[in-house]
């Protein structure tokens, strides 16, 4: 397609609009051309509805307009169910059509890897620009060759927790070991405030609460190489032992069938302590005060605190969702699509979409530390460096379709779902292990 | 001119002009073809055209966006090993037996019912029809949140009446998790099975009941030796077209538990989907779609003659 300058675009643009507008089809036929915007390039852009509704309303509202005027071109926002998005990728690759650009989660640009353009010039770029990706961007997006993508952000994941119940059992911060942790979780739950924790097939809530857990005690699924299996280990059965005890004593058992929503409602309603989670349920508490409120009738945001999981005798992990804007190979506005992605990572376009986050997300290269949002309101601050110890899963080997594997087939949230439905932790992390096994044979 | 000029002309002007297509159509065994071309295309390009593209990629190493090579057997053998997926297996077998045998019982009674005389008969008939009307993933949403452990109604309600003093974990226990999916289908497929019962109840005729009632014949009689012998054919018809779509369930399973707690939901479309589409392995996963085909085949092969061994009779 033949490129349009801006100039020209707002030339064509304003003659096919007025003509649209006072003349009807008549005028346009007048003048000889249709309007500039049916004549202009689109780039189609797949997304997931965000949990942070007014960046959606930002996209739409004031992104579209300003890509029109930055880059004439017609950018065409798509927001989808976060786990559709996976299905919609597949059909458009195997069709060979569809969105130009697709907003991946976790580590897909790697399953995806032979179908998405190379990007690294553009990658390679807003990582110089802006002090540098974090691990877990470079480690999902990138093939060790090429960027199979732009990483865009990474949804922060921390503890929310009631201050008043956690003081009101002796603990005036956030344990920060698992014994600590356990220890008051279990003078929570006898109070009828337990912890709530996702350990179901749900993509978001279990795996990031799970793989730190298991990371923390020193288990993995696979050596550095990422051609070992590992899981097998005595580290790996204490993990699953702990996990095990930690349910029993601390956790809500209805997490064994939560989706990744389904924390937020019970936290909200207070039925719930403490959960690992983004930031949407402070956000939204926040949001409507009147709404979510104590057992005492006052605002619940004012009793939340956000803190890292614990660290295990291993260390401290976190597993962050990372986000990455994939250029679809088989897109036929490569150059456009390119020089959007750019335009909109970029720092002052990125800007304002990171500022209607409200530290929902950080952004996926180390400049976003310094911003000054994460000094407005200090809840929220805990997530400003959340991106420094996460990684993914498959660590310490590479997060590849082989980790994916292992992911999408929840073969280690349910060897500590197994175990705490009563199978042995060994026979537990034997099953878990021979799975793994099968799928790096 | 002349007058027989005139009617020459004239009678060639009205003869109907007999193309070569024209011909061709009148011979019945090509109108016959030309008439079913519609609908052979629509069967090849929605039906067959996607049946031999999933055979092909089972037996390939394709992923997504890669084309693959041909592989044989190695990724049905595979499933052979996958513990994961002989836990779909079983758990497709007991979900399709036991929501079929309370598809059958409920849609019969129901049928019984709906098939008597009574005020606001077709209100009743239509209302009845909505589980099956309302799209499956809205109706699902609402069970989920009916099982929600948190927030159950149901939990709820039966703590209210005093008959739990806990709380029934509907979907997070393996075994009350498979049968709540089971009661959601069960609900779901209720009126489907009513409904074709009723249509079926209504062609036999009355004086035959009649008949048997004169004769002696007790309702149950009646029912036993009248009523199911000649409901019988609609009625297998109704199970086989039950036990595909129970068989190849993917929706409902996905929305209340996604396949867990530990894959106690786990069924085959279910295990297909995250293979295929959440690892984008399309080979493995058009395996385990297929690894389905010989188990419905021969529930098929042998529906299909038992209804025609009832119909012979």
């Amino acid at each position: 397609m033949a490129r349009i300058h801006r100039r020209k675009f707002l030339k064509l643009s304003a003659a096919g609009t007025g003509a649209a507008a006072t003349g009807g089809l008549a005028a346009i036929l007048a003048t000889g051309r249709a309007p500039a915007y049916a004549q202009g390039t689109t780039v189609h852009w797949l997304r997931w509805n965000d949990f942070v509704p007014s960046s959606d309303k930002l996209l739409r509202e004031q992104i579209i307009p300003q890509a029109a005027k930055d880059l004439g071109i017609t950018l065409n926002i798509e927001m989808i169910n976060g786990n559709d998005i996976q299905a919609r990728t597949t059909a458009a690759i195997q069709s060979g059509t569809g969105p130009d650009v697709i907003c991946a989660l976790n580590n897909w640009p790697q399953l995806y890897a032979a179908s998405v353009a190379d990007v690294s010039e553009v990658a390679d770029k807003i990582g110089k620009d802006q002090g540098g990706y974090y691990a877990e961007s470079m480690a999902v997006a990138n093939d060790g060759k090429k960027w199979l993508g732009v990483p865009w952000s990474i949804v922060g994941a921390a503890n929310a927790y009631r201050k008043s119940w956690f003081e009101a059992v002796g603990a005036s911060k956030f344990p920060t070991t698992w014994d600590e942790y356990r220890a008051v979780g279990k003078k929570l739950k006898a109070k009828g405030q337990p912890i709530g924790q996702a350990l179901s097939h749900s993509f978001g809530d279990p795996p990031t609460f799970w793989y730190p857990f298991l990371w923390s005690f020193g288990g993995a699924e696979v050596d550095k190489s990422g051609k070992k299996v590992m899981l097998d280990s005595k580290a790996t059965v204490e993990a699953v032992k702990y996990g095990v005890a930690f349910w029993k004593d601390c956790c809500d058992g209805g997490g064994l069938a939560w989706d990744d929503s389904s924390n937020n409602r019970a936290f909200l309603a207070g039925t719930i302590s403490s959960t690992l989670n983004g930031a949407s349920i402070y956000l939204l508490a926040k949001r409507e005060p009147d709404k979510y409120q104590t057992e005492k009738g006052t605002p619940i945001y004012q009793d939340i605190l956000h803190a890292p999981l614990p660290k295990g005798p291993a260390g401290q992990f976190s597993f962050q969702l990372p986000q990455t804007n994939m250029l679809m190979g088989y897109s036929k506005q490569q150059a456009a699509a390119k020089k959007f992605l750019a335009w909109i990572t970029s720092k002052p376009v990125y800007q304002a979409w990171f500022d209607s986050q409200g530290g929902y997300t950080v952004g996926a290269t180390k400049v976003w530390e310094n911003d000054p949002l994460w000094k407005k309101d200090p809840v929220v601050a805990p997530f400003r460096l959340v991106g420094r110890n996460a990684y993914f899963a498959g660590y310490p080997g590479p997060a590849d379709r082989n980790a994916a594997e292992v992911l999408s087939k929840y073969i280690i949230i349910d060897m500590f779902a197994k175990a705490v439905q009563g199978m042995a932790a060994e026979d537990a992390v034997k099953s878990a292990a021979g799975e793994v096994q099968k799928i790096h044979a | 001119m002349a007058i027989s000029d005139v009617l020459s002309h004239r009678a060639f002007a009205q003869a109907p002009r007999r193309g070569a297509a024209t011909r061709l159509l009148e011979d019945e065994r090509w109108l016959a073809a030309v008439l079913l071309l519609p609908t052979v295309i629509l069967l090849g390009l929605f039906i067959a055209y996607p049946f031999v593209e999933g055979v092909w990629l089972s037996v390939t190493d394709a992923t997504v966006g890669v084309p693959g090579h041909f592989v044989g057997l190695a990724n049905f053998t595979a499933l052979l090993h996958d513990s994961i997926f002989l836990v779909a297996v079983r758990n497709t077998f007991v979900y399709t037996a036991v929501a079929t045998v309370l598809k059958l019982a409920l849609g019969l009674w129901l049928a019984l019912l709906l098939n008597r005389h009574f005020r606001g008969k077709a209100f009743t008939r239509a209302f009845v029809l909505l589980p099956f009307i309302i799209p499956t993933v809205l109706s699902t949403f609402a069970w989920k949140w009916m099982f929600d452990p948190t927030f159950s109604v149901i939990n709820w309600t039966l703590f209210q009446l005093g008959i739990i003093h806990g709380r029934i974990n509907w979907l997070g226990d393996p075994s009350l998790a498979l049968i709540s999916v089971i009661i959601v289908n069960v609900w779901r497929g209720v009126p489907f099975y009513a409904i074709s019962l009723l249509a079926g109840l209504q062609t036999i005729n009355p004086e035959l009941q009649e008949a048997a009632a004169i004769d002696g014949a007790r309702p149950w009689q009646r029912f036993w030796h009248v009523t199911w012998p000649l409901l019988l054919p609609v009625t297998m018809v109704v199970v086989l077209f039950s036990v595909i779509q129970t068989f190849a369930d993917f929706q409902l399973v996905y929305v209340l538990t996604g396949g867990g707690p530990a894959n106690a939901t786990q069924l085959f479309a279910t295990y297909a989907y995250q293979i295929g589409v959440g690892t984008g392995l399309l080979s493995q996963g058009a395996a385990v779609s297929l690894a389905m085909f010989p188990f419905l085949l021969i529930i098929v092969v042998v529906q299909l003659l038992y209804i025609r061994r009832v119909e012979v009779h």
